[in-house]
Parts: structure tokens; sequence; C-alpha cells
């Protein structure tokens, strides 16, 4: 069975790769003796599958991690094993099982949600909270990106699905901006690539190592075919898409919402269905979901 | 707990950062308003090769478990951080607490190569800690030194404070109650290490002199004051089974040289190979439980979570209840998907039957050290592995599977001949013939086998009884390589046999710090001011400048390197490593004369290491 873990990551372990990641967790999974699915052969490893990388230097409150389990406890148990065993700033917040027909956590991703704050001192020297607006109402916003042909133009606008100022606890005179932005392994928008552009945009080169970035979540799209997963519509973001001339709607929901709770240890061989688990299906699909041309 | 030393700027920049935030699993972290010493413990190279050493572990453990003392790691800095460090005046800190070094009661820097001697500078300088210690005032650490490098501790003899000779786990609490007393009674630092230097093991070099013969060799070596012990015996465990042990040893975030839980399971060697410096120094030879081994194993499994655990010894086919410890972790570790991994194993029967238990047969390699091409010359440094031993079990390795094959080799041994260099392609032509004779072409899985061929240079080392042997000149050496290549390409199964040799200068610095003096503190002082260090990476070592720094200080290379006198005076002869001169010499004297030993499981051969009371030596 496939079990779905969400954790942060924070303080001093943000300077940790996201391949140390994956290391750590084999090695805290077997700490917390999870009983973890393996492949076989003579160097067998677990079966697990991360959502998306996270940069060096970012924390998060929303990474995920899907292991393949041949038994398990329940969601509160393994929670406390593995932040018992974990190191400082590697926090598990939830565990849950996921349906036969879930996505893995890797290729479910469609989204993030980040918010960037800036050093002290090098916020840029420009209105950045009025002028939002007006960076938005951009049609395209190229910016460099390198890749395995060279460095090549890319338009990230159709990947910014919201943008907004809110406000910075740490410090109130450079209020922070909250992003939601294409995250998917095809469309991925770096955040600092954003805030680049956008001081880019009004003649204000961006300092050094500017950004502080934690990301706040990652989601998954809600598509047609998986409306029998049980989730409830007040998690359901939805949000405009375009691309060429065209406006859909996409319905984002967090990773963790495609899994439940686990109440009472399971063996791998009973897999209930989402309505078994004891929650039911909300939201159906708007119509707005099929394609409609704006212009 | 969030503090780190370096900013996040620099954090971005350096590779790697992983390696300076400490916060790993089971890393000791203590409230340091209730510990009276601080100690930071260190390993002059990168985190990865530091963190991979079990002394290091032990030793972190053993002063953890002391209530009153918290110890800390520190490694070098990468280059890219040492010089970031040293243009912003970082001072270099402890992982654990992110404190700066230069505020710990001790240093201790483990030396395990000569190699390594610059990055201790580094280390000291990076520290903002005086390179001296002479220079050193009452407010920086006590810096002291232990590995196995301080069986001649003398090049490095002006830098620390201490040198601690043998094994750890014995005279660190008498040195640590003695710091304690001399703090409270306001005794200062030159008095507390005149007292340290009647502690069992403990060497504090500023209270000896040294006056040299016109020629260079040692006059006399001896004590500047009464009450200093002119002689000092190592220290010893002779209970290994009821010592210190890490339990839960440190899980790093990167991959590290040696990623996996590491089992000791005995010290010492029996074999006496008359190249080995850890074969005489560690000598009696003391194994481990296995009751004791076993729990350990599942212990540290668990409270690491590594995939992988080794064994640890010189010799592990020597450890006598190696079959039922195997057996017990191929059950154990089955279960839990954990690989074993098995060095330093003799290749026979009962090991290629493990081998092909524990690892895919088709994607590891089998290795062999005969370490000198010819029975004769193998005679001489008293390895005792014959042709016929290596043929035979090749063979069984190719019935078994296996077609990759190692050799290690020596150039340079003393009575080297270019026979013996021959030697060396005919016995890896055999190999690789014994492959196509043995092994049906229908049953050839990849139609061919592998022989890589290795070359080291040889490097007399204090304390074997190669000691006075003269040492090869790079050029030499070069010949040597190039004969040794020349002598391949001439064999008949040349397209099966990959030739590799090590650098020739580097090896010579080796050997010319191996048996140094106390004169060579100035050249390596010389060298690193000139820019020098990580010289054990071959690509930052530079031979031009130490050649440099010993013509500044009026020594030469050939000095060092040559063959020493019976009777001279050695730099280290003040060190008692249990081992007698005579029981060296002796085995010096047959090595010229092509006469082996038998080991010390065989029959006993005086060595002098009985006088430990215990280990093979009375088993």
């Amino acid at each position: 069975m496939r079990v779905r873990v969400k954790f942060r990551k924070y303080g001093p372990i943000r300077f940790i790769g996201h391949l140390d990641v994956m290391r750590y967790f084999q090695k805290a999974l077997r700490r917390a003796e999870i009983d973890v699915a393996y492949t076989a052969g003579f160097s067998p490893h677990q079966i697990m599958s991360f959502a998306s990388p996270l940069g060096v230097g970012l924390e998060s409150n929303g990474e995920y991690m899907d292991i393949e389990c041949h038994s398990v406890t329940d969601s509160r148990d393994m929670m406390e094993r593995l932040n018992r065993v974990g190191a400082p700033g590697i926090e598990v917040v939830s565990v849950k099982l996921l349906p036969k027909n879930a996505g893995n956590a890797m290729a479910s991703v469609a989204a993030a949600a980040y918010t960037v704050r800036f050093r002290e001192g090098r916020a840029p020297r420009f209105d950045y909270a009025s002028k939002l607006d007006e960076f938005l109402s951009m049609e395209h916003i190229y910016v460099q990106k390198e890749t395995k042909k060279g460095l090549q133009e890319v338009d990230i606008r159709p990947g910014i699905f919201e943008m907004s100022i809110v406000a910075n606890d740490c410090c109130e005179e450079s209020p922070a901006i909250y992003l939601l932005a294409d995250s998917s392994s095809a469309g991925n928008v770096k955040p600092a690539k954003v805030v680049e552009a956008y001081c880019g945009a009004f003649g204000t080169p961006l300092a050094d190592n500017a950004l502080l970035i934690t990301r706040e979540e990652t989601y998954t799209e809600l598509r047609e075919e998986e409306e029998t997963v049980a989730v409830s519509s007040d998690v359901v973001k939805v949000v405009s898409a375009h691309a060429e001339g065209t406006i859909w709607q996409r319905r984002l929901v967090p990773l963790d919402e495609m899994g439940t709770e686990i109440l009472t240890p399971m063996d791998g061989a009973v897999l209930p269905t989402a309505q078994e688990a004891g929650k039911a299906v909300l939201s159906p699909m708007p119509e707005a979901a099929e394609r409609e041309v704006v212009s | 707990m969030d503090k780190l030393a370096l900013s996040d700027d620099i954090l971005m920049k350096i590779e790697k950062p992983a390696r300076y935030i400490g916060h790993e699993v089971n890393a000791v972290v203590k409230d340091k308003s209730k510990v009276g010493i601080r100690f930071a413990m260190c390993f002059p190279d990168v985190y990865e090769i530091g963190m991979s050493h079990l002394g290091i572990q032990i030793l972190y453990d053993m002063f953890n478990s002391m209530e009153d003392v918290w110890c800390e790691r520190v490694y070098s800095p990468w280059l890219d951080l040492d010089a970031i460090m040293r243009k912003e005046r970082i001072p270099l800190f402890a992982l654990e607490s992110q404190d700066p070094i230069k505020d710990f009661d001790f240093l201790g820097i483990t030396i395990q190569y000569e190699m390594c001697y610059t990055n201790i500078l580094q280390v000291l300088d990076l520290a903002q800690i005086p390179l001296l210690a002479q220079e050193r005032g009452e407010e920086y650490p006590i810096v002291i030194g232990g590995g196995p490098c301080v069986y001649n501790p003398e090049p490095l003899a002006d830098f620390f404070d201490l040198f601690y000779i043998g094994e750890g786990e014995t005279s660190y609490e008498p040195l640590l109650r003695l710091y304690r007393e001399c703090r409270a009674a306001g005794v200062g630092r030159v008095e507390f290490l005149r007292r340290a230097a009647r502690i069992p093991g403990i060497y504090a070099p500023r209270f000896y002199r040294v006056t040299y013969h016109e020629d260079g060799t040692i006059a006399s070596f001896a004590p500047t004051e009464e009450g200093i012990p002119p002689r000092i015996l190592k220290e010893i465990v002779m209970d290994l089974s009821h010592t210190y042990y890490p339990m839960k040893p440190v899980v790093p975030y990167i991959k590290v040289t040696q990623d996996r839980v590491v089992l000791e399971i005995q010290r010492g060697c029996i074999r006496g190979c008359r190249f080995c410096q850890a074969g005489q120094i560690y000598r009696p030879v003391r194994e481990r439980d296995v009751e004791t081994m076993k729990r350990y194993a599942m212990e540290m499994l668990r409270n690491t979570g590594h995939e992988e655990i080794s064994l640890s010894s010189l010799s592990s086919s020597d450890y006598r209840m190696l079959p039922e410890l195997i057996d017990y972790l191929i059950g154990e570790c089955d279960k839990r998907h954990i690989n074993i991994s098995l060095p330093s194993l003799r290749i026979d029967a009962f090991s290629l039957d493990v081998m092909s238990k524990v690892q895919d047969v088709r994607k590891s390699s089998l290795t062999f050290a005969p370490e000198a091409g010819s029975q004769r010359l193998r005679d001489v440094i008293n390895k005792g592995l014959t042709e016929e031993m290596i043929l035979k079990g090749a063979a069984m390795a190719f019935h078994g599977g296996w077609t990759r094959v190692k050799l290690y080799f020596m150039l340079g041994l003393p009575t080297e001949t270019e026979e013996d260099i021959r030697g060396i392609a005919e016995l890896s032509n055999r190999i690789a013939a014994t492959f196509f004779e043995e092994i049906p072409k229908e049953e050839r899985k990849n139609g061919r086998v592998q022989i890589v061929t290795s070359t080291a240079f040889f490097v007399p080392k204090p304390f074997t009884p190669l000691q006075w042997a003269r040492q090869c000149t790079k050029e030499e050496f070069l010949q040597k390589a190039y004969d040794t290549k020349r002598a391949i390409s001439e064999q008949l199964n040349q397209k099966s046999i990959k030739y590799n040799w090590h650098e020739a200068d580097a090896s010579v610095m080796e050997g010319v710090l191996a048996r140094g003096d106390r004169r060579l503190g100035q050249v390596i002082l010389n060298v690193y001011r000139k820019g020098c260090i990580y010289d054990a990476w071959g690509e930052y070592y530079k031979n031009e400048v130490w050649l440099e720094a010993l013509a500044e200080c009026g020594l030469t290379v050939d000095f060092y390197t040559r063959e020493r006198d019976l009777d001279e005076i050695f730099p280290w002869d003040f060190i008692d490593c249990g081992v007698t001169r005579e029981f060296l010499k002796r085995e010096w004297l047959k090595a010229l004369d092509g006469t082996t030993s038998p080991n010390c499981r065989q029959q006993c051969q005086g060595c002098g290491a009985r006088r430990f009371g215990g280990g093979i030596c009375f088993a």
C-alpha cells in the first residue's frame, strides 16, 4: 500500500540538498522501523518517490514523499516514530494512505505556493507592493533559462497562477510576496526567477542572495478521471490558466488531500476505497474545466 | 540550536554547505554552561574523509560519555571555504555548537597520514591559534595529536603541546583530571604540560632536546628536566570487549567515504609483513568477543539506519569467530535488506562462499595483495602468500562467476631486481591465463577477464623491519613503473590487464616525513606559508614547493631516504611501541637474507608485545 508523508524542512537543514534529503529518509525509515517495501536484487532499495526537489537554502512547509509499505500502524504512530528518530528541522506533519489510483508524488505535482521575503537591506528599491498588478498584466514575461541546449528564453507568465503582497511578520517595512506557480516537471517556474523578473521589469536589479524563500505547499491538479478521490471543497484552489489566448480553470489541491488518515493498523492485503475511508466526494467538477476561448 | 557560524551568503556560495552545518542525527549536543571541558576533535582533511574514520567516533563516544566533557568535531574546510575564512577572518568552529575552536580547552588532532601535515597547520591557522606551541599563551586550547603518525611525531613536534602515543581509550581520563586540577589551582599552561608529560603515553615535545652529529644524524635525544620520562610506552587496551564503542555513531547527511556501520572485530595483525607499520604498532592481536559484536552490530544498525555494515580489522580472515559472526550477520541483514561488506579477507574457499552470498558476483571484483612479483621478494617482505595460493584462489573465483581481479604490488622494495618487476607482469598474465584455462569458452560470462594491476611505491615506515631500508628516488620509481608497464605489454594476455601506478614524487616526500626529524618542522611551516594544503590530494600536491622548502632549511631528500645504519639513533627511538628494536633488527637481517618468519599463531617470534600481558601472546 502506498503512504504519503508530508514534511517540513527548516533551520540549518535547509542547506541539505534534495538527494541528501532522500538519503536522510532512507535511513530514518529504517530507524523508525517503518515496514517499507524494497526492490528485489542484490542491492535492494526502498520504494519511494519524492514530489518536487527543493533548492538548497529554501525552507518548506509542504514537502512530500510517497513510500510503498507492507503494513502500517496508524498515521499518528508513524508520524511520531519518524519524528522521534529524525533530525531537528525535518518534521513530519502528516502520514496518509493513498488510494490505488492516485498518481505518485513526483508525477502529480502541478503547482507550488511560496512566500518570498527579502533579506534585511536587500529589498528592491521600488514600490513593489503597488506595482504588482502592472507586472501581472504583462502578456509575456521572458526570462533566461539554462537548458541542456544552453541559455533559452522562456515565457514564465503562463506559469504564474497567483501573486500577491502579504504581511511579513519579521519586518513590517518590507512586505512579503505570495506566489502560486507552476511546479510541474515540464513547466516549473522558480520563485527566484519570478521575483528577479519583477524587479527587472521595473529597472531594479535584485541584490545577490536577496531572497528568503519558503515553499508553503505543493499542489496536484484534480482531473476528471480522478473524481473518485475524496476531497473537500474548501481545500481546492481554483486558478485560471492561460496559454495561447485560451484561459481555463485548474483545480489544485495539496498533495496530502489525495490520501486519508490511517486510523487502525493494516496489512498490505486490505485497501479501503476513498468512500470507505469516510469522506464524501464534494465539489463537482466545474463546467469551466472545459476549455473556453476567451478572445 | 539554530546557530550557524557561517552566514547564508557564504553557505549559498560554497560547495556542499552540509559539510559545515552540523545538526546530524546522533550528533551530541550538551548544555555548555554545564560542562567543564570543551574538547574539539579534528581530522585534518575534508568532512567526507574525516567522518569516515572509526577512531574519532570511538573517542567522540568516550569523551561524551563523561558528564563534564563536551566533545565536538571539526574538519578541514575545503579550499573554497578556506579562502573565504581567511579573507573574512572567520575563526574555525566546531560543528555541534558552531563555536570557535580557539575558545575550547583542547584541540585533539588525529594524524593518519603524513601528507595531511600542512592541513594541521591550516586548521590551527584558521582557528586563529598560533602555529608554534611555544607561542601559545594561557588563553589557547591545548593542542594534542594522536593516531599512527605519532609513532614518529618529531616532524610535528613544534606544532603540538602534547602527543598521545597509542590507543586513546586509556589515558584521557587521567589527563582531563589533571587539567581540571591545574585549572582549579590556577596552575598555568606550561606547568600543566610538565605534569601531563608524566602520564603514561603522553609525550610533551617541549621538554626534550635533540642534538645532531655533523652528518645530520641524531647524537642525543633526552628530557631537559628532571622527572620527564626518557622513554614513552604506547598505551593499549587489553580488554577490547569491555571498553568504549560508539553505539550511536553520527549519521552524516552527505555521502561520505565510509557511509556504513563499521564493526571493529579485532586490533592488531598476526602476519608480520615487514613493510607494514600497523602490523607492528598495534601488537598484540586482540579479538573482540563475538557475542558482543553481534549485539553491537544490531544496535548500531538500529541507531543509524545505515544500509550497510562493514567488518573492520587488519586481516578479518584471522578472526577466529568469523564464520559464526558472518552466519549471524547474513541471517539478520537479509531480513532487513542490509548489505554486508567484507574487506581484508584472504581469498579461499570459505571467503568465496561467503562473498557469493553477500555480493553480486557479476558486479564485484576480487582483490589480492601479493605486494611483490616474485616468491623471493615476497619472502623478503614476509608476505605469506604464494603464487600457488593466488592461482588456486583465482581459479575458484572464476568458477564462482567472478571475472574481475585486482592486484596490489609495491615497487622499490629492498633487494628488488628487474626479475621481480617482470614477476608482477607474469603473475598478472598467469591469472588471466588461469581464467582461459579453467573456464570453457561457452561459460565465459562477459567473454573475458579483467585484471587490474596497481603498484604503489614502497615507503619505509618507523617501527617496521624495513625502517632501515633505503627509499628509491623519484626517477628510480618512475623507471620501475615504466619497466612494469613494458613487461605487462609483453605478456600474452596483455589485453586483459590494466596497469595503474601511484604518484612517485608524493611517495618520496611521504617517506621523508615518515622517517623525519624535528628539523622538518621548519620545512612544513615554510611549505604551508607558501600556500600548500591538501597535499594528500594528488591534484593539490606541489613537489617543487616541498623541494624548495627543504633547500631553504639546508636539508635534502637524500638524507631522509638513505639506508640507515644498524645502530643509528632514530628520531622515534624514545617511543616504545612494545615491539623491540632488537626484534625489528632481527627481522631486517632476515629480510635481507630472504628468510621468512612464522606468524604469531604459528610460533611466537619474541617481538616484545608479550609484556602487555594479553591478546594472542597468551591465547
